[in-house]
């Protein structure tokens, strides 16, 4: 047993190798026998940590409610965000938690499988998982069957339906769903997909009990979440840390640059966070006045040498590029923004009109996908304008600043890849 | 006798992935559709009531004419 306001939480115990399963009982106890309720998630309020911050036992519901013999429960560990760290830390450490989870979760809405899903390109975390499945296989008396998939690893390709459509028909392309809640399919049986460190909470949860989970966190959003940040911190670090908590402190704790220029929050898809607001609280409800979320747990410092245009400029490339060209508005548009960007920082006479340009296409591009991969774009470049006015003025006029001259970056934008190299099945 | 009661609104949708810019509705119906600088369409989201009969007749001729089949009108109860 954990004591309740004790951290870490999901990375407890861990010896810089993913545990066996024994070593796993040992550290955490057993998993209750009793038959599993929806109740206790409800009452524990657990929110997907995978970024949309869904209310878990809703999402469970639904698909509990769903006909079907042969239910899908799907662990998302695809890890799209370049700056995310957190599934490879959570499953090199404890990947039974995530596992025990999965099958609670499986239990609750009747599923039969667990397809545990990680990108092939880290195959480190594949040869964990393989490790962890296996061994499971071999102690069990189980109703619920493990596999593991390894889908390419694309910033889309963890989207739940792109992950979804990968399952059924080996695309990693998201689908469009008209209607929302929409309960995503393969073949004909519900899938719920989850994120591993949902699941690595469920699995305390199952063990301990919905009021040990509240007793850290907020009433609203109760628990811990694991932020991994990055940028200029002394190193990249993921750390546990519960909801609610200053930025402030987690900065501290991850021994970032004291006095940054902003934050960028939530991954490539979130915005940017002026650093007069570090003392907010790291939970959505506090965040989203400020017009920034949790996220996926991501926190990119960005020092006061660093022009977060030249950042946001390259991050918008990148996705740009990662964009599964479906969709016209997404497929066009956000190299449209791209461009404009780059055009903006460079000091060009078309500097102005080019800012006139990139308001209007960020307003026609806004809703228009399948899925929010332009969206997320979309609120990035927003929030960049907005937290860098004054700096935008400064490149609109032709006076460029320095940080935008020198190479060094702090953002670690993956090299990007030629259009017709990226693997999407 | 045969008189139908037209409560409730509809709105176009488009299929993203499926549509491909060929813009004939923007041109089938230029009330509700106007095309972007790439070409694809941006709809009027908020619901048009049923009684607009002639923006309803537009909306099924963007449907009928769509090459990809992109299209769809969805009604809406909510409007009274």
């Amino acid at each position: 047993m954990i004591a309740p306001e004790s951290l870490p939480r999901v990375l407890h115990g861990a010896t810089g190798r993913p545990l066996t399963l024994a070593q796993h009982e040992e550290a955490f106890g057993p998993m209750p026998t009793a038959t599993p309720s929806l109740d206790l998630l409800e009452s524990s309020g657990l929110t997907g940590r995978g970024g949309a911050a869904f209310p878990t036992a809703r999402k469970a519901r639904l698909i509990g409610e769903q006909r079907g013999h042969n239910k899908f429960v799907v662990v998302n560990a695809m890890e799209g965000e370049p700056a995310a760290h957190k599934d490879r830390t959570l499953i090199s450490a404890n990947p039974h938690l995530v596992l025990d989870g999965a099958q609670y979760l499986a239990r609750v809405v009747g599923a039969r499988h667990v397809a545990v899903c990680v990108s092939r390109d880290d195959p480190i975390m594949v040869n964990h998982l393989q490790r962890a499945v296996h061994e499971r296989d071999r102690h069990a008396t189980r109703a619920v069957s493990f596999e593991l998939h390894t889908p390419p690893w694309r910033y889309v390709a963890g989207e739940e339906s792109a992950l979804v459509h990968w399952l059924d028909d080996n695309e990693s392309l998201p689908q469009y769903r008209p209607r929302r809640p929409h309960v995503l399919r393969i073949g004909h049986a519900p899938v719920l997909v989850d994120n591993a460190e949902t699941c690595a909470h469920v699995g305390l949860i199952a063990r301990y009990g919905a009021d040990w989970f509240r007793r850290l966190g907020t009433p609203t959003s109760p628990g811990s979440t694991l932020v991994s940040v990055s940028g200029a911190v002394a190193r990249p670090t993921v750390l546990e840390v519960p909801l609610g908590v200053p930025v402030r402190a987690i900065l501290e704790r991850a021994g970032a640059d004291p006095d940054p220029q902003a934050l960028l929050m939530g991954g490539y898809g979130g915005a940017w966070l002026d650093a007069r607001h570090l003392d907010v609280a790291y939970a959505n409800d506090a965040l989203a006045p400020l017009g920034s979320s949790v996220g996926a747990g991501i926190i990119i410092v960005l020092p006061r040498s660093g022009c977060g245009l030249i950042e946001t400029q390259r991050i918008a490339r990148w996705m740009a590029n990662e964009s599964a060209r479906q969709c016209g508005p997404c497929a066009f548009g956000l190299p449209a923004i791209a461009d404009d960007l780059a055009r903006l920082t460079v000091d060009t006479p078309g500097a102005g009109a080019a800012y006139d340009r990139l308001v209007d296409r960020c307003g026609a591009i806004e809703g228009r996908g399948a899925c929010r991969h332009p969206d997320g774009v979309v609120r990035l470049v927003r929030s960049a304008l907005q937290v860098f006015s004054a700096h935008v003025e400064d490149h609109v006029r032709g006076r460029a600043c320095a940080a935008s001259r020198s190479n060094h970056h702090y953002s670690a934008v993956p090299t990007l890849e030629r259009e017709e190299e990226l693997v999407w099945e | 006798m045969g008189v139908r009661r037209r409560a409730g609104g509809f709105v176009l949708l488009v299929n993203p992935i499926l549509c491909d810019g060929f813009g004939h509705c923007a041109e089938l119906a230029p009330d509700l559709v106007h095309v972007d600088e790439w070409g694809y369409p941006v709809i009027v989201t908020e619901p048009v009531p049923l009684a607009n009969l002639a923006a309803l007749e537009s909306a099924r001729y963007a449907v009928r004419g769509c090459p990809r089949q992109a299209l769809r009108i969805e009604r809406v109860s909510d409007a009274h």
